[in-house]
């Protein structure tokens, strides 16, 4: 029997396993709309905001592991999807996005809605289709699916004119694909992991250094064997957060520009790097130049541009981090163990001094509301096993550095782009994936403006997330710039009008609760989470002038940090640098 | 040390692709001295040549985020082994008087041909290396160059290595 390309897409999704897609209908896209509303396999959500959809795909592909799925309409529907996708692409998760199209005849004559969906999504997707014939429909679904998901994920779009969506042909799902032109690589290669791991067993002052790629790959157990074998400390990128346990004691933090003293010294002074599926970002590496002077670097990356791109590096493996880890946990393990037993306590030794320094202690005795305290209190209140989303700003890098991600895919946020905005949205799609789950959003009151309308949403589909809002009335992060770097002169980071936020989530039909007293935190965090079938709207009242430390300065080398005064006093000598 | 690559890029013949190879070398600041490109003997596949200045730590970012690609098949820098390069070019200039014999022993002697004549003009098609080229520009400013067009620089390895596709033909369409 022969299907409209419509009834063919929403079969494919089907055939693809799809359980939830995330859009907002237009003309283009009708066809397509009445597809769906004949069926019941493939459910749609229903966003405020075309970016919303893209975020909340984007936040059930980082908890599922499989692309999360957008259908939005021509011109403004997907130019709307554009800071979602670019936000999926810089960190690398799976999505497939479904955009109509004005009709094949119209294309090119600026007709009524119409956009160059490919141009204007090409610098921030991995690949992109505009199918021109009902006919290629389903092959390029099933390639799309496969691209977005394979090697390093990211996100693909598929432009569909409406014609296309009209016309009729066989549905034929292929049910494997293979391209001559695309074929990631994901054995590393035996000889550099053997190298890798004598380079390893050999170290005096070794560190692993983990990123995104290893909870994408799903490589966490490998992971943890590999650092348990060897008992040398790891550290965590900011997308990394989870993949190593944040209570394990070989855990030494978070590095980057406000990582632990512990993790960026140690990055500072080690001799042997070892880093899985992370990219060697500016806002880890500080100033390059000075960048871990005295190491060797392996660096294991399933995208071989990431390699040798940002710094030099002694043993690339180009792999896929799951992969690359195990190979080279069997191999360390067969190798003739050091018999220097000894040879790292020296590193450890200097390793805890540098703990011992407290760098993330914070005023526990001030009459105003410290956001830390907030988000520790959260850790406590969840037990640790939250999902938590954010939005980009001082309450993201507080959630990182006191929320102890013990579990991968749990903390959410957008690392590499940096999208205010993303918080609500992708909680929702977290929810989506996770029914039963608590799940939070941490957000400052500027950046949960960015995406409000999503409130009805929630509300639409009994999405009862925990927005935890530290408002300072300040976009504290810029605050926080202008103070260091522009001598106090708050140029217009200061959040003038704010609403009041109780009586907005109550408007939206959700509740609402204040909170301005340091002594109420824990108790009204408890009556929050406890709330389990309502969406609660927390807006804590914070310190305006508190500020994340450590911090290394942009442009400054990992030993150049700064601390807050409220740590266990200054840095001791270092004894190597 | 910047040097002159010369790489060479089998991909899909597919509309879009050299928008993407193009948007590459913009969004990362890659250099394209030229960049020419056709079908091959497969009309599915299409070869393009680009030529690049740059060190030799971007010409291998250059060439993995080709690679990235998904039109991309297979590449390969020429420069890295024994090659041939040819460019077309065609220039207009202008002859009269002495200059016509003068242009003529010119064109002569850089094996190039006068394709099309009228009382004043000149029009020349030379091939050759891009250096060769630049040299007959360089010599021929005795006269007035009222055009000139080239093609860019295709190139190909010399002996029996070649850029081929994998056999398997690809379910992509
Ligand atoms: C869409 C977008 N616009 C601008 C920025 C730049 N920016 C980074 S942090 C920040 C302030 C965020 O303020 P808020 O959400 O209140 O969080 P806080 O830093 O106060 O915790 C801004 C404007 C951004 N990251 N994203």
């Amino acid at each position: 029997m022969e299907l409209t390309g419509a009834d063919i897409l929403v079969r494919c999704l089907k055939d693809e396993g799809v359980d939830y897609i995330f859009g907002y209908p237009g003309g283009a896209a009708l066809h397509i709309y009445d597809a769906l509303y004949k069926q019941d396999d493939v459910r749609h959500i229903l966003v405020r905001h075309e970016q919303g959809a893209a975020h909340a795909a984007d936040g059930y592909a980082r908890v599922t592991g499989r692309p999360g799925v957008v259908l939005v309409t021509s011109g403004p529907g997907v130019t709307n999807t554009i800071t979602g996708i670019a936000t999926a692409h810089m960190d690398s998760i799976p999505m497939v996005v479904l955009s109509g199209q004005v009709a094949t005849h119209l294309i090119g004559d600026d007709a009524f809605q119409e956009v160059d969906a490919l141009g204007v999504t090409r610098p921030c997707v991995k690949h992109s289709f505009l199918v021109r014939d009902v006919r290629d429909l389903a092959t390029t679904v099933k390639q799309a699916f496969y691209i977005a998901n394979t090697g390093r994920p990211g996100p693909v779009v598929i432009d569909i004119p409406k014609d296309v969506t009209a016309n009729k042909t066989e549905y034929i799902y292929p049910k494997t694909i293979s391209m001559r032109s695309y074929n990631p690589t994901v054995r590393g290669h035996p000889g550099q992991i053997k190298r890798a791991a004598k380079l390893l067993l050999e170290a005096e002052r070794p560190i692993i250094y983990a990123g995104g790629g290893v909870s994408l790959s799903g490589g966490e157990q490998e992971l943890r064997d590999l650092v348990r074998h060897l008992q040398y400390p790891c550290t965590n990128t900011l997308m990394g957060l989870g993949c190593y346990p944040a209570n394990d004691p070989l855990f030494i933090g978070m590095l980057g520009m406000h990582g632990t003293y512990e993790a960026n010294l140690a990055m500072h002074d080690c001799d042997v790097m070892l880093s899985v599926g992370a990219r060697f970002d500016d806002r880890i590496t500080g100033d390059l130049a000075k960048f871990s002077p005295y190491s060797k670097i392996i660096h294991v990356d399933i995208d071989p541009s990431s390699i040798g791109k940002n710094v030099n590096v002694d043993v690339p493996i180009v792999g896929d981090a799951k992969r690359v880890l195990a190979d080279l946990v069997s191999v360390v393990k067969n190798l003739e163990p050091n018999p220097d037993t000894n040879r790292i306590s020296a590193w450890w030794k200097q390793i805890n001094s540098w703990r011992s320094i407290d760098c993330l202690a914070f005023d526990r005795d001030s009459d105003k509301i410290k956001p830390q305290l907030v988000l520790e209190k959260l850790y406590e209140v969840t037990k640790g096993d939250a999902f938590v989303t954010s939005d980009v700003g001082q309450h993201q890098m507080w959630a990182a550095q006191f929320y102890r991600f013990d579990k991968p895919r749990r903390w959410i946020n957008s690392g590499g782009l940096g999208t205010m905005g993303f918080g609500l949205p992708a909680a929702m799609g977290v929810r989506i994936a996770n029914p039963d789950a608590d799940v939070v959003c941490v957000t400052g009151e500027a950046s949960i403006i960015m995406c409000i309308q999503e409130l009805s949403t929630c509300k639409q589909y009994d999405l009862p997330i925990k927005i935890i809002n530290l408002n300072n009335r300040y976009m504290g992060m810029v605050r926080q710039w202008q103070e260091f770097f522009y001598d106090n002169r708050y140029s217009h980071s200061y959040m003038d009008a704010l609403p009041n936020f109780v009586d907005l989530a109550e408007s939206f039909g959700h509740r609402g609760m204040r909170v301005d007293n340091p002594a109420d935190v824990e108790e009204s965090l408890i009556e929050c989470m406890a709330r389990k079938d309502e969406l609660v709207f927390m807006d804590f009242i914070t310190d305006q002038r508190e500020n994340v430390f450590p911090m290394i300065a942009a442009g400054s080398g990992h030993n150049e940090m700064h601390l807050g005064s409220t740590g266990n006093g200054a840095p001791q000598e270092r004894e190597l640098a | 040390m910047d040097s002159r690559h010369i790489i060479s890029v089998l991909l899909e013949n597919e509309p879009g692709a050299l928008a993407r190879v193009a948007g590459l070398f913009s969004a990362r600041g890659f250099n394209i001295e030229t960049l020419t490109v056709a079908p091959t003997e497969d009309p599915t596949l299409s070869r393009m040549t680009i030529v690049t200045v740059g060190s030799e730590g971007v010409v291998e970012q250059i060439t993995k985020q080709l690679n990235k690609l998904i039109e991309v098949i297979k590449l390969v820098d020429l420069t890295e082994d024994k090659h041939i390069e040819r460019e077309l070019m065609l220039i207009k200039v202008r002859a009269v008087g002495e200059q016509r014999d003068e242009i003529k022993r010119l064109v002569e002697f850089f094996r190039g041909r006068v394709i099309d004549v009228t009382q004043s003009v000149y029009t020349v098609e030379l091939t050759g290396a891009s250096s060769k080229l630049d040299g007959f520009i360089e010599q021929v400013k005795l006269t007035e160059i009222l055009e000139l067009v080239r093609t860019g620089v295709s190139g190909i390895a010399r002996g029996e290595s070649a850029l081929s596709a994998p056999k398997s033909r690809s379910n992509n369409k």
